[in-house]
């Protein structure tokens, strides 16, 4: 049993993080907040970095890399809070990668800035595919397609998809004449509408997208590769937790230790103590998911709605509890814009209703396990 | 990222899982349903598989050879752990003995002792149990109260009380801290002793837990004479054997596979009509599921950073809290779900609602963890201490008149 990194990964990792540096993001997040203008698109560095591609195989123009591998880029732009879609670009380019598709290279190389309309597989409770809904709970149904040869009507809308305003496409998973079929559409054809929008955190640019007769491709991606899409956001969004609490944690002791009070540092008291361990708890966790979401990726396919649906549980739950021991260490100012917690805690907030949202992902824990399928 | 095992650990893992096909049919029932109810029967019985399991080499895995053990690896101790369960058979009886007293004499033991203790404990023939724990001594266990004191032929005199001690009831040895110098601060006047449990002056007494079953046993020491050349390790030096034996303790734990599963949970819920569909079970059963099954990948950290040589640090107490965690939570879902007849003794959940509120405080409390991983594995200041440096003595006459 090997699950340490190898000298690839580690590398790509340190490439992550040099790239990264070069615009302070945390600054933009919370400039951004105030100042529409000053909303950063890091898609050249992505593009650069041929992060768009990491999943694509190698037929597919990419650079065919594992899960793991993704989710270890996705975790370095969680640490910095990057603007960065890949948890929208990445699900599309593995239908059109799985399809054999002839975008896919485009795609894949950044040359074509693709969003990916999330669908959500269906559960033991819930015998549709479905959307978020743009509000309540309930959740909201697939946009419908008429199909004629190669070409797809689409009507209906999807609320809520991340890099709607910026992309150039739209890959859309829409109900089609016998179950689901993907789309790809010209995010400027007649008949869309896209209404960009940001809400709360300005590292998470948001769109809701309205196909009212829109046109597009039809894509050959079988309903597996459907689900698999799905699978794979709920880990990279999962990853990009774990990199968030991974770098907050470090901020929280070292104010721990300094910050005194009745004549000794507050890191001593076991009342911060152990909640700071509480946050590792969570954390560690979080990273054991993230193994198992890679490993049913690529080793275990009927495992990989549980493993990516516990990874991204567990990782929004550890995201909540660390932003909010971030505020709680530091007292009142950590609460303010004087500090960097409440960019965290905005990124938190906004996240956990994302994509089904954390409590859809533990739900899809629980009915897989009810439906019989065994942890590795 | 490989969860499989390698070559020779492969072949290790099917003669061990060859031999336990052939042979677990022989294995007896001592714990949950179909369990030899007589309890004399029952340990005999166990004993006897312990045997087969240790000729058999499924036991003191870790131990060199020459004391009898196969002179492997804690991987390979992993892999009968796994083997074992995967048969659903039981382990070693004495799995105190094997997995932390026999590694501490390994370690510490005069070849003499090594001699005369290893090899029965080994074959089940002679049970050690840890008696380290007293009332008023647990995670502060530094502070236990238990004298010894030297003769002037050598030998010691020990008086005084211990709790928590699991096996003492069949028990051939003990393995004893005791306080030889009450004048030094509390860590440097401690020494470890291997006392025999027929001794005159030993009595034990079984202590019931909230199931109704006594799984512990509190042992009472009056005036128990021992030979000089019963001293584990150093006279005064009973600290440095105590934190090998936490240490293996440690390592025990983390590499034995506890039989807390999501799946089973899920099993549980789904018998209970209705449960499975009720939104609110689902996000509790979700919950505890996420934590199970972070459990389980965390064990396959541990073991792919024991095959590259590292050995778990004490933030691997983390995987202790998480399972209990969950499954103390597991436990009360299942009696919402389940309703009363979850409490009873006889039911599947029964054992687990009743046990578990105490396993928090098995091996030092979560409280105690959580500070030691906060000082040793974040960093973090320790609390303010007034026990540093003052002679024991010192110490227990304060806490008198601060309690007066």
């Amino acid at each position: 049993m090997d699950l340490s990194l190898t000298d690839e990964q580690e590398f790509l990792r340190e490439a992550a993080r040099g790239a990264l540096k070069r615009v302070d993001t945390v600054a933009a997040a919370r400039e951004a907040l105030e100042d529409e203008t000053k909303r950063p698109d890091l898609w050249k560095t992505i593009v650069e970095a041929g992060w768009t591609g990491l999943l694509t195989s190698e037929d597919g123009g990419g650079a065919g890399l594992g899960l793991y591998d993704a989710m270890l880029v996705a975790q370095e732009c969680g640490r910095v809070l990057a603007p960065v879609p890949l948890v929208s670009t990445l699900p599309a380019a593995t239908v059109l990668d799985a399809a054999g598709d002839e975008a896919s290279a485009a795609v894949a190389s950044g040359e074509l800035r693709v969003a990916w309309l999330p669908a959500a597989p269906p559960t033991d409770q819930e015998p549709r595919w479905t959307t978020d809904p743009k509000g309540g709970i309930l959740r909201a149904t697939l946009p419908t397609a008429t199909v004629d040869g190669s070409t797809a009507t689409l009507s209906g809308a999807v609320h809520w998809v991340l890099d709607a305003a910026q992309a150039e496409a739209l890959l859309v998973t829409a109900e089609g004449p016998d179950g689901p079929i993907a789309v790809l559409v010209d995010a400027s054809a007649s008949g869309v509408t896209v209404e960009g929008l940001w809400r709360y955190d300005a590292t998470r640019p948001l769109g809701h997208v309205t196909l009212d007769g829109a046109q597009g491709r039809v894509v050959a991606a079988d309903e597996l590769a459907l689900r698999r899409a799905w699978h794979v956001a709920q880990g990279l969004l999962a990853a990009e937790a774990v990199g968030t609490v991974d770098a907050l944690l470090p901020v929280a002791i070292a104010y721990a230790k300094e910050r005194h009070t009745f004549g000794r540092a507050i890191g001593s008291y076991q009342a911060l103590k152990h909640q700071l361990v509480e946050v590792l708890r969570l954390l560690e966790n979080a990273k054991s998911l993230l193994i198992y979401a890679a490993w049913a990726h690529e080793n275990a396919p009927d495992e990989l709605s549980l493993a990516t649906a516990a990874a991204r549980s567990g990782a929004e739950h550890a995201l909540d509890v660390a932003t909010r021991v971030q505020i709680s260490v530091h007292g009142g100012i950590g609460a303010t814009w004087e500090h960097d917690a409440p960019l965290f805690f905005r990124r938190a907030q906004l996240q956990r209703r994302l994509l089904g949202g954390a409590g859809g992902a533990t739900d899809r824990v629980a009915g897989e396990l009810l439906g019989g399928v065994v942890p590795a | 990222m490989d969860l499989n095992d390698d070559p020779q650990q492969a072949e290790f893992r099917t003669q061990v899982r060859s031999w336990l096909n052939e042979h677990k049919a022989e294995a007896p029932i001592v714990m949950g349903e179909g369990q030899i109810e007589d309890e004399h029967e029952r340990i005999e019985a166990w004993r006897g598989w312990q045997r087969k399991l240790a000729d058999a080499g499924l036991c003191g895995v870790t131990w060199p050879e020459e004391y009898g053990g196969q002179g492997k690896g804690p991987i390979e101790q992993v892999i009968v752990n796994q083997e074992l369960s995967r048969a659903q058979v039981p382990g070693p009886l004495d799995f105190i003995g094997l997995g932390m007293m026999g590694p501490a004499i390994i370690v510490h033991g005069t070849d003499e002792q090594k001699r005369r203790y290893l090899g029965p404990m080994l074959h089940g023939d002679e049970v050690c149990c840890q008696l380290f724990s007293e009332p008023a001594a647990g995670s502060d266990l530094a502070g236990v109260t238990t004298r010894a004191v030297e003769q002037e032929d050598g030998s010691f005199k020990i008086s005084g009380q211990k709790v928590w001690t699991t096996n003492a009831q069949f028990s051939a040895f003990g393995v004893l801290l005791a306080r030889t110098d009450a004048d030094v601060p509390k860590h440097k006047g401690l020494t470890m002793f291997i006392v025999p449990m027929d001794a005159p002056g030993i009595t034990v007494r079984g202590l019931r837990q909230i199931s109704g079953e006594a799984e512990f046993n509190e042992v009472f020491l009056d005036e128990v004479h021992v030979p000089a050349d019963t001293v584990l390790g150093q006279v005064g030096g009973g600290w440095s054997t105590a934190l090998t034996v936490l240490m293996f303790e440690r390592l025990s734990i983390g590499t034995s596979s506890i039989g807390y599963s999501a799946e089973r949970f899920a099993a549980g819920v789904l018998s209970a009509p209705g449960a499975a569909e009720d939104p609110e079970v689902r996000q509790r059963l979700g919950h505890v599921g996420t934590e199970m099954i972070a459990s389980r990948f965390a064990g396959h950290r541990l073991l792919s950073d024991l095959a590259g040589g590292k050995l778990p640090g004490p933030e691997f107490g983390l995987g202790k809290v998480t399972i209990v965690k969950s499954a103390i939570e597991a436990g009360d879902l299942l009696a919402d779900v389940l309703g009363p007849d979850a409490l009873d003794t006889g039911s599947e959940w029964g054992y687990i609602i009743s046990f578990l509120p105490g396993l928090k405080s098995a091996g030092g409390t979560e409280e105690i963890l959580r500070n030691t991983i906060g000082e040793r594995v974040l960093g973090l200041p320790p609390e303010p201490r007034s026990d540093k440096g003052v002679p024991f003595s010192e110490l227990k006459a304060r806490e008198k008149e601060e309690v007066a």
